[in-house]
């Protein structure tokens, strides 16, 4: 579903400081499969995640997807070439395509739990009523429709991640990307989260985790593992 | 169509909800930004008003006055010219007219004084303007005394008290029979202060206050016209100097908002960040910041207005009437009547809302280009 | 120089848009220089935010540019009263060299601006920022005719006098009178009459077979602009004669004035909004074969066609009405 060929990204290029996060990295990431990046801190892996999820463009490199539904943009062979659009295009593509749990789950503070999880669609111009509908459900099926009203504020940490999940999840995305999603939670809670990913992956999601949590990529869920070091893949894809 | 409509709704209502979210820092910003609009429309208001009022005054003006000059000061003007000019072609009616100044020690007021050729007001007897009663505290049938120029007193029933609805000229008005008006002045009974003329046609004017100057070296035509001009240029110079301060005051504003759009608070900053992260693209942000910019600047536009128009045409302006009418101390309770036309408004609108989107625009565009996935690492 | 809030007011915004465009044709200039879409450097990225900021600058333009044409001509209507002879805003841009070069520009710029974001708004439908190069090289042609603006706005208010005596509508419209403003004035009613409604026909049926067909548009550009002109003329022409119902008064700004009703701006509103969206269709032919925008262009160009055809047919509605329920009625 996602080609990554030859991919560099240098920050600061041209300049003294300049620093190459991911060195020509090549892999392809299959769909409905959960596929997790792991390496030390530092490797590159959030760099890679971004480039793939459509927020930041590499200097270098291609990156194609499939299967990806986008009104007016070329796709030769079913496949899309993302790596040259223009910002607004690829907003568009990781709107309608990816959802996004972020390390630190990025929510809004003061904001309610509910418009936290809505806010996602607001650019889509969807119908309003339909969206508070589709955010209400979330928020049910991860048992946080009693914190809804409330600003974000005042929840724990178990529950600002199933927040964050209901938030990738509102647009209906076809892929997943988590980064470090158990670096904030107990190893009970982690095992709770990897369960629930393991039923994104049955309904037919495609997954992306980076991660150095041993609980994470030696999971029976994982379908394949790269790892990342000072920005390069290196051995094999493990399967 | 409906749904970049749906979406602009949505964003809309997000830029409301932050911007209640900082309650403290945007009320600090809303009332500095109302200030100046309600300093800017009072004084538009004003002016304009004033302007309007005096034009009402005037317009019932004769078209052309004849006064006398004497080594370049007004004199009286002997009556033996009203009769010369009655004999010219076109005039329709010349008017002799007896008016000057009071000033009343023990009250410390000034009135202006007017001789009134009706019948109905017999010798012994005035009407007095509203503001007038009021400094002099009497009421209908009272008595007025004046003091005459031989020191002797006049004394005056007051018949009745002018209401009138350009309170601008009638305010201050002592309305006297001619004789009186003599007595207390002591003028010679042939001279009048000056004379009215009536034309039939107006474009002759000028042609008439030539032939006036010529027969006339040292009388001083004066054209209803030239009158009105004067006055516009006295009040527009007036309005256009506060302006030119106010303009001031407005880039002082607007290097506030920028400098306050420019130092975003780290949380917002981080806000933008999250918001980018999760799908919002550049011009959303963009769009975002636009409301938020004009939902303050329509608010303080809007309600400064509003301020104004109470300030300006139901409490008289307190705050300028000093710098901009300058006339008498009996103005203060004069009320104006209520003008706001689309010259005043788009005036407005351009000085208050324009600076302030202008100076938040770049700052607006910077932080709404940060890159989405630096809010990946925070 | 005359001290008046709104010619102080229109200064500054003068020279507020021009420093805009100043910056917007600087970042524009760095574009077309170093522009490369292939390339994923800091530079290039840099350079894609610009063209944010300048569409943002360019929008700010045109809105200070539209509110600050109404208060001009508001401001010379209000200071018809300091020069002899004058009636009306009519008599107070002639007061000075320059008045009616700004007003005139000023409505060119509106147009162009609205042409300008119209481009704007296709670029950023296509993937590959299809116009780019054209619409920043039209940038730069914009940003020295806003300059100019801003400079024959100066020079006209520093060059008023109040002792000046003008001539007015009275004469400057009139029939006798030579010059473009007098020859409009003495055509004669029905010629003007028919012009207009044949050029507003002739939009119509182009507007058509554009919706219909797709081709056409360049016709449709050309058509825009003519009745933007024929409107506009007609004003002086005939609509002005009906609307004061004297025969002989042919001025294009007593219309703005409270005693018809504000009717002014809605004749005025409608010519410029329906000469955008039309000269914006136009524009966009040129583009039509781009493979990235052959999906969203024929939409856009769609709207854009249907709102010239309801601006230019509102105005021609309130013409009819106007002429319709006048009292006055010319001779054969
Ligand atoms: N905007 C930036 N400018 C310069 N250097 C950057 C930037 N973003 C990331 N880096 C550098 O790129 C390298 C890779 O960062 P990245 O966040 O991808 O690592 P990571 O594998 O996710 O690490 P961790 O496991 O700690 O999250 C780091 O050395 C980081 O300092
Ligand atoms: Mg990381």
């Amino acid at each position: 579903m996602i080609e990554v060929a030859n991919v560099t990204k240098t920050y600061h290029a041209g300049r003294p400081n300049a620093y190459t996060a991911v060195d020509g990295v090549s892999l392809a990431i299959e769909r409905g499969r959960l596929t997790v990046l792991k390496g030390p801190s530092g490797s590159g892996k959030t760099t890679l995640l971004s480039l793939v999820g459509c927020m930041a463009r590499p200097s270098s490199g291609r990156i194609h997807l499939r299967g990806v539904k986008a009104a007016g943009l070329p796709a030769a062979g079913g496949a899309l070439e993302i790596t040259s659009l223009p910002e607004r295009f690829l907003t568009e593509i990781r709107r309608a395509t990816f959802g996004f749990i972020f390390q630190h789950f990025n929510l809004i503070k003061g904001v309610s739990t509910l418009e936290n999880v809505m806010l996602p669609a607001y650019p889509l111009g969807g119908d309003p009523a339909a969206l508070r509908r589709r955010a209400g459900e979330l928020l049910e099926r991860f048992g946080l429709s009693r914190h809804a009203r409330e600003p974000i504020d005042r929840l724990s940490g178990g529950e600002l991640q199933r927040v964050a999940i209901a938030r990738a999840l509102v647009n209906d995305p076809a892929v997943l990307i988590a980064d470090e999603p158990t670096a904030h939670l107990d190893s009970h809670l982690s095992e709770a989260f990897m369960a629930l990913m393991g039923t994104f992956k049955e309904g037919g999601r495609t997954l992306l985790i980076a991660s150095h949590d041993p609980l994470v990529y030696d999971s029976p869920l994982v379908d394949a593992t790269h790892e990342l070091r000072d920005g390069r893949l290196c051995g094999k894809a493990s399967a | 169509m409906p749904g970049t409509l749906r979406r602009t709704r949505s964003i809309l209502d997000f830029a409301l909800a932050s911007l209640l979210r900082r309650k403290g820092r945007n009320a600090a910003l809303l009332g500095v930004y109302t200030l100046v609009v309600f300093v800017a429309a009072s004084l538009v208001f004003f002016t304009q008003a004033v302007k309007r009022e005096a034009h009402q005054v005037l317009a019932d003006a004769p078209g052309l006055v004849v006064q006398r000059t004497l080594a370049g000061r007004q004199d009286l003007v002997p009556l033996a010219w009203a009769d010369w000019v009655r004999g010219l072609r076109g005039v329709r009616s010349v008017r002799p007219r007896w008016w000057g100044y009071y000033y009343d020690g023990a009250f410390g007021a000034n009135f202006t004084v007017q001789a009134s050729e009706d019948a109905a007001l017999p010798a012994g007897s005035a009407r007095i303007g509203a503001g007038a009663a009021r400094i002099l505290r009497v009421k209908e049938g009272d008595l007025i005394t004046l003091r005459g120029h031989d020191n002797l007193p006049l004394l005056l029933t007051v018949q009745g008290i002018l209401s009138s609805d350009s309170e601008l000229v009638a305010s201050d008005l002592l309305l006297l029979p001619r004789e009186d008006f003599q007595t207390l002045f002591g003028l010679p009974p042939d001279q009048a202060t000056d004379l009215a003329v009536d034309v039939a046609n107006p474009r002759e004017l000028p042609t008439l206050a030539a032939k006036i100057a010529e027969r006339y070296p040292e009388a001083r035509p004066i054209l209803h016209s030239e009158i009105l001009r004067t006055y516009d240029a006295i009040f527009d110079w007036r309005g256009g100097l506060l302006v030119a301060v106010l303009m001031i005051a407005v880039l002082c504003f607007a290097i506030f908002a920028w400098d306050r759009a420019a130092g975003l608070s780290a949380e917002e900053r981080r806000e933008i960040g999250i918001l980018k992260s999760i799908g919002w693209e550049t011009s959303d942000v963009l769009l975002l910041k636009l409301l938020e910019g004009l939902a303050v600047s329509l608010t303080a536009f809007l309600s400064g207005c509003v301020l104004a128009y109470g300030h300006v045409f139901l409490f008289s302006a307190p705050l300028f009437e000093g710098a901009l009418k300058g006339w008498s101390v009996l103005y203060p309770r004069y009320r104006l009547v209520p003008v706001v036309d689309g010259y005043q408004l788009s005036l407005l609108f351009l000085l208050a809302v324009v600076p302030y989107t202008a100076a938040t625009l770049i700052p607006g565009w910077r932080a709404a280009t940060v890159d989405p996935d630096a809010a990946m690492r925070s | 120089m005359i001290q008046q809030p709104g010619v102080l007011a229109l200064l500054a915004a003068s020279a507020l848009v021009a420093a805009f465009l100043a910056l917007a044709a600087g970042f524009g200039l760095r574009i077309l220089r170093r522009w490369d879409l292939r390339s994923g450097s800091d530079l290039q990225l840099a350079l894609e935010r610009e063209t944010y900021l300048v569409s943002t600058l360019v929008a700010f333009a045109l809105a200070a540019e539209v509110v600050s044409l109404f208060l001009f001509v508001f401001t010379a209507d209000g200071l018809h009263g300091r020069f002899a002879g004058a009636m009306c805003a009519a008599g107070t841009l002639n007061a000075a060299p320059g008045g009616y070069a700004t007003l005139l520009l000023k409505v060119a710029n509106c147009l162009l601006a609205g042409v300008w974001l119209i481009l704007n708004h296709a670029d950023t439908r296509g993937y590959d920022y299809p116009l780019i190069r054209a619409k920043y090289a039209f940038l730069l042609v914009l940003a020295p005719l806003v300059w100019v603006e801003a400079f024959l706005a100066f020079r006209y208010f520093t060059g008023l006098r109040a002792e000046v005596i003008t001539s007015c509508c009275g004469s400057l419209f009139s029939q006798g009178q030579g010059g473009l403003a007098g020859d409009l004035a003495a055509w004669p009613e029905r010629t003007a009459m028919a012009v207009l409604a044949a050029v507003l026909g002739a939009l119509f049926v182009a507007g058509g077979v554009l919706l219909r067909t797709g081709r056409g548009g360049y016709a449709f550009g050309l058509l825009s602009g003519l009745a933007f002109l024929a409107g506009t003329a007609s004003l002086v022409s005939f609509v002005s004669v009906y609307l004061y119902e004297l025969p002989t008064h042919h001025c294009p700004f007593c219309c703005l004035q409270a005693e018809y009703g504000h009717v002014g701006y809605l004749l005025y509103g409608t010519l410029l909004g329906g000469g955008i969206a039309g000269l914006g269709t136009g524009a966009l032919m040129p583009f039509r074969r781009r493979a990235s925008l052959a999906a969203a262009l024929p939409a856009l160009q769609r709207r854009l066609v249907l709102a010239a055809l309801l601006a230019f047919g509102l105005f021609a509605l309130v013409v009819a009405y106007q002429v319709a329920t006048s009292s006055l009625r010319l001779g054969p």
